[in-house]
């Protein structure tokens, strides 16, 4: 297993590299276009302190915007046990350093993500939907497959890549936007001629091909480690069967991640944007599709190990292609398969769930709980200032402490 | 001159790959140990909630007098072993044993109208997992623990300074702990 995160980071920084010379070559062309010869230069260092700049931010704020802009809250174990619980079994099978903080989103449509540069700072947040339609075992999948993302070095390689992606992007489109308005304009304050229009070619190519190839290059990582991530979640939960019936209950619902947007939708563990198109949008997707990753889950026989992934991949696919490194593979011993879920005790029904979901998120959100005398359960939200409350049933007024 | 700034280069060097041989066996050595240290407050916690747990299923199962009693006494036998060997045998037979109830508990619909029980239920299994999953990180920092020490050549650092190969978890055949024959004595 550990073989693999090396490999990863070989591998990831091998993107690295390539990204980095498509942004800095971008920077290069557009300044040197501008302003030649001695534009190239500035260019570059403009480049580069563009992505140092966001680089920067997110590296020491990343975790904290990402959790605000999808609205999770930080909770406590004693608000939900059974999260706590089984994100602390999976950071014991991962061998996480530290157990990762947990958050909740107060949203109806099922979904997950983790975040965190480093496996000790790392964070994982689900909806509220999710813990209302899992059982524990399906709850269990979930959460192995984000500390997989964590365990892989998946979210630090995403915000690092994610964070090239969007310089590329920014610049790219910073320079066609101005070519669009100025029409041109650079090349009249110069002696013009043969270079200068090839220069102008150069610079054009890049600035519109740079952000597609970038953007394609990521995808293609990004559902790469999706299916990763799910190879390394069996190998954690020895049990395949809950991740695949926790994406099948998820891939059900119909329902749009209010909170998720286009950067963040590469975190999830599915995709929390609606698709259009399918076919067409299989390159520019960022997870492959629910319905194949959940056949190869369950057409692993054999053990819990990456070889037995792998082999389930291209049995399901019928592609060649090699999803995990070779190098892990090599040192893979198998382990066997949990045959049997854990929990047989019947779940709550789904009217239950939500009423119990509803007063925890409520909670969270400090919300107030009065018993009234006559058998009412006010719930009184934090923006309410005044000394007491009257009961809506009996008319009784009730004192408020907070 | 350049003769003998060969031989010292090569000599540093030498004490260079050595030491970094050595850092690393006492890392992984380290690496076992924190592992074991895992498994042992899961076991703990495992321990601290049997006595509640029978005491809560006590007034319900009074069919399964002999199984509670055959708890009790794998968890007094598992809190006393001392060895990993030892202790992988007795918590195995505290393992099965818990299997055994939580199968029988299947017939006593009214405990799941426990709340208190509910809970309890959801501390054990989860302990239960933890110690699971502990066992499966401990093997694994042992596996690559024994490699280390038999492989050529870290062997030979292994063997100056005497690092002995560490000793799995072993939970007894899935097989065995399924099928409910126990002979209480």
């Amino acid at each position: 297993m550990w073989e693999l995160v090396r490999a990863n980071k070989r591998k990831s920084l091998m993107l690295f590299i390539l990204m980095g010379i498509v942004l800095l070559s971008l920077g290069y062309f557009i300044g040197l276009y501008v302003k030649p010869p001695e534009g190239g230069t500035a260019g570059l260092l403009i480049a580069l302190a563009i992505w140092g700049i966001l680089s920067l931010i997110s590296f020491f704020q990343g975790n904290k915007i990402i959790l605000a802009i999808s609205h999770a809250k930080e909770v406590t174990p004693d608000i939900h046990p059974r999260l706590f619980n089984v994100v602390e079994e999976m950071k014991i099978a991962a061998g996480l350093p530290k157990m990762p903080k947990v958050y909740i989103i107060n949203e109806e449509a099922p979904n997950a993500f983790a975040t965190g540069y480093r496996p000790d700072n790392a964070a994982i947040a689900v909806t509220s939907g999710l813990l209302a339609r899992l059982n524990r075992d399906e709850l269990q999948g979930v959460v192995a497959h984000e500390t997989a993302h964590i365990f892989n070095r998946d979210v630090q390689f995403m915000t690092v890549a994610g964070i090239m992606l969007g310089s590329i992007v920014l610049i790219s489109q910073l320079f066609l936007r101005s070519m669009l308005y100025s029409g041109g304009r650079y090349r009249s304050d110069s002696k013009g001629g043969q270079g200068q229009i090839i220069l102008l070619a150069i610079a054009l190519i890049f600035a519109i091909l740079a952000p597609i190839a970038a953007q394609l290059l990521y995808f293609a990582i990004s559902r790469k480690r999706e299916y990763l991530a799910d190879a390394t979640a069996v190998r954690f939960t020895r049990y395949p069967e809950g991740l695949a019936s926790a994406l099948e209950k998820i891939s059900v619902n119909t329902s749009e991640l209010k909170s998720a947007n286009k950067v963040t939708a590469g975190m999830y563990i599915v995709n929390p944007l609606k698709r259009e198109g399918m076919r067409l949008s299989d390159l520019s997707s960022t997870h492959p599709p629910i319905s194949e990753r959940i056949r190869i889950l369950r057409s692993i026989a054999g053990g819990a190990g990456y070889l037995e992934y792998q082999k389930a991949f291209q049995q399901v696919t019928g592609k060649a292609q090699h999803i995990i490194p070779s190098s892990g593979l090599k040192e893979e011993e198998n382990a066997a398969l949990r045959d049997k879920p854990l929990e047989t005790k019947t779940q709550a029904t789904a009217k239950e769930n939500k009423r119990i979901l509803g007063d925890l998120m409520m909670t969270v959100s400090s919300f107030t709980f009065l018993n009234c005398s006559c058998g009412l359960k006010i719930k009184v939200p934090p923006e309410f200032t005044k000394k007491q409350v009257q009961c809506p049933r009996c008319g009784n007024f009730l004192p408020l402490v907070k | 001159m350049t003769t003998t700034l060969i031989i010292l280069a090569i000599v540093i060097l030498l004490i260079f790959i050595f030491i970094g041989m050595y850092n690393s066996l006492v890392r992984l050595r380290n690496a076992v140990k924190n592992a074991w240290s895992q498994i042992d407050v899961q076991l703990k916690r495992r321990h601290d909630l049997i006595p509640n747990l029978i005491e809560t299923v006590k007034g319900y199962m009074v069919h399964e007098r002999e199984l509670l009693e055959a708890i009790t006494k794998y968890r007094a036998s598992a809190m006393e072993a001392q060895g990993v060997g030892n202790i992988s045998r007795a918590e195995g037979a505290l393992s099965g044993a818990l299997g055994r109830l939580n199968i029988a508990m299947e017939n006593y619909p009214d405990l799941k109208a426990n709340q208190n029980f509910l809970a309890l239920q959801e501390e054990l299994s989860s302990t239960e997992n933890k110690i699971a999953f502990s066992r499966q990180n401990y093997n694994d920092q042992v596996m690559m623990f024994n490699n280390k020490i038999e492989m050529f050549p870290s062997n030979i650092i292994a063997g100056m300074f005497n690092f002995k190969q560490a000793e799995f978890f072993e939970i007894e055949d899935k097989a065995e702990r399924e099928v409910p024959k126990v002979s209480f004595k």
